[in-house]
């Protein structure tokens, strides 16, 4: 069957995370959430560290403690985008705790290597189950709420005139945003995670004219790029999750360059 | 009398640990205009949240009607520039509207061929009427503006305040309003509310303006600009400049 192929199984992991990572990403390149995005990833190591020393399934791990770290920082910061250095001090918190934590767990040292950058190649059946399983609930969210997120993020005034409750949309985007970390992980690792959100919906913003075909085309550059990056990465033999991301930042770039060109001509 | 739209008990809010409003007791009736007048920092923008909902009260409490559509346009919108909106799609956000009703609706404002135009590349009196026009796409019985008119010169500020009293004219919708612009508070409202933290005297616009708190919180100066204003009441100013926006 073709999901017996390591490579196979990879591109669809790295398809199933492209999807559900760029249209969340949007928002968090709306709303200036991107150290939101590293607390959220960073705090997953700690879970993926505690999932190994208690023998518990890792995706579950890193949600929940990604779920706890995204809760608690979306309740002090109100709009999850104020006090950039209260954002700054827990993610790398986090990380630093996750790694200290790990180290008392020698045996699993080099397992934690591979949630920091990632393993894609090693991606099995099951994890492609979670992933996509995940990526649904992602996209299913996202799409149940998109207006009410929409009008939320331009402004909670405006969402409280609709009858939106701009805070209620500010949790069910935390909990997306968990869950993006928790499928991103073994894919791209913890420290890229953050790239995977805010790179396609940047490289998509110059040709967007509504955030739905920002959303749309931030997508097709994700799932473009897993797919170019991991070809690349077999080809060169280089590690996995930081050659689909340099994929994506050539993305970006390209992009840049041509808006700017155009608007000048 | 008929029953309140919104009214208010005892408000009291409070942000960051100061008391910003405290002892409210306001009500605003169906087709009524209101205008709420106050120095800067005196909590006009925060009753107005705290009547759409978007503040939760520290004291007292807020009734709404059980038929309240609210409609509001606010004191500024910041568009994040990573965000592409075209001006329909701000309109129909949250709920989608057909082309039909966003270009009738676009007709109305005086901005017919403005649809697809970016939000960020309108001028600033064409941002203002957008923001009009999709408050009213849901047709509101209680219509609210926080100094919606700060950012337009005097003939834009005066053409956007003459769109409203057309609004209300058609739809009888009541009308909550901050203004700073005297001219405006004076000829179109029922009844002017001066709020500094409490609400310091209500009334007909003539009656507050000669109330001695009024006028020890806006000066003397106030008194000549409403003389000016009637002396020029039926004066009409020359509206070139935003027809040709
Ligand atoms: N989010 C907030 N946190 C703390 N204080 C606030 C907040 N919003 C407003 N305030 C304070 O409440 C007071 C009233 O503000 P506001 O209602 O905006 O005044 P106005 O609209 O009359 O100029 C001001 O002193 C302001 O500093
Ligand atoms: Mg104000």
């Amino acid at each position: 069957m073709m999901l017996d192929d390591f490579m196979t199984r990879a591109v669809l992991a790295g398809i199933g995370t492209g999807l559900a990572a760029a249209p969340a990403g949007c928002f968090v390149v709306w709303r200036r959430m991107a150290y939101f995005g590293d607390a959220t990833a960073h705090a997953a190591i700690l879970g993926v560290a505690l999932s190994l020393a208690l023998s518990l399934p890792v995706f579950a791990g890193a949600l929940g403690v990604a779920l706890a770290m995204a809760v608690t920082v979306t309740l002090l910061t109100g709009r999850g985008q104020a006090g950039d250095t209260l954002l700054g001090v827990m993610a790398h918190s986090a990380l630093a705790f996750g790694l200290v934590g790990v180290s008392f767990l020698t045996d699993v040292r080099i397992d934690v290597m591979a949630y920091l950058f990632g393993d894609i190649l090693a991606v099995s059946r099951g994890d492609l189950a979670v992933i996509w399983g995940g990526a649904a609930l992602v996209l299913g969210l996202v799409g149940w709420r998109w207006s009410a997120l929409l009008t939320a993020t331009l402004s909670p005034d405006l969402a409280r005139a609709a009858g939106i409750d701009p805070r209620q949309e500010q949790m069910i985007l935390t909990l997306v945003l968990a869950v993006v970390v928790a499928v991103a992980i073994k894919v791209v690792g913890a420290l890229l995670i953050t790239a995977l959100l805010i790179v396609p919906a940047a490289a998509a913003r110059p040709f967007a004219r509504t955030p739905e075909a920002m959303a749309g085309l931030a997508a097709v550059l994700a799932m473009g790029s897993a797919w170019a990056g991991l070809r690349a990465s077999y080809a060169l033999d280089t590690p996995a999750g930081p050659t689909i991301v340099c994929v994506l930042a050539l993305c970006f770039a390209v992009a840049s360059a041509v808006s700017g060109a155009s608007r000048r001509a | 009398m008929t029953a309140p739209l919104v009214e208010t008990r005892g408000l009291g809010v409070r942000m960051g640990g100061v008391q910003v409003l405290r002892d409210v007791d306001f009500a605003i009736a169906p087709g009524e205009i209101v205008t709420i007048v106050g120095p800067n920092g005196s909590g006009k923008s925060t009753l107005l949240r705290a009547i759409l909902g978007s503040i939760r009260p520290s004291a007292g409490r807020i009734v709404r009607s059980a038929g309240l559509r609210l409609g509001h346009v606010p004191q500024r919108l910041v568009l994040d520039p990573t965000l592409p909106l075209t001006v329909t799609r701000f309109l129909g956000l949250p709920r989608r509207v057909s082309v039909a009703r966003a270009r009738e609706a676009l007709d109305r404002a005086g901005l017919a061929d403005l649809g697809g135009r970016q939000m960020a590349d309108l001028s600033g009196g064409q941002f203002q009427r957008v923001l009009l026009a999709r408050a009213l796409l849901d047709a509101p019985n209680l219509l609210i503006l926080d100094e919606a008119t700060a950012g337009l010169d005097q003939p834009g500020a005066a053409a956007f305040y003459r769109r409203i009293e057309e609004v209300r004219a058609r739809t009888g919708c009541a009308v909550l309003m901050v203004s700073h612009d005297l001219h405006v508070v004076m000829s179109a409202s029922n009844r002017v509310v001066c709020l500094n933290g409490h609400i310091c005297c209500e009334g007909a616009p003539e009656a507050v303006a000669g109330a001695p708190v009024y006028r020890a919180l806006f000066g003397e100066g106030t008194q000549g600009a409403l003389a000016l204003y009637r002396h020029r009441h039926d004066h009409h100013h020359d509206h070139a400049v935003e027809a040709a926006e």
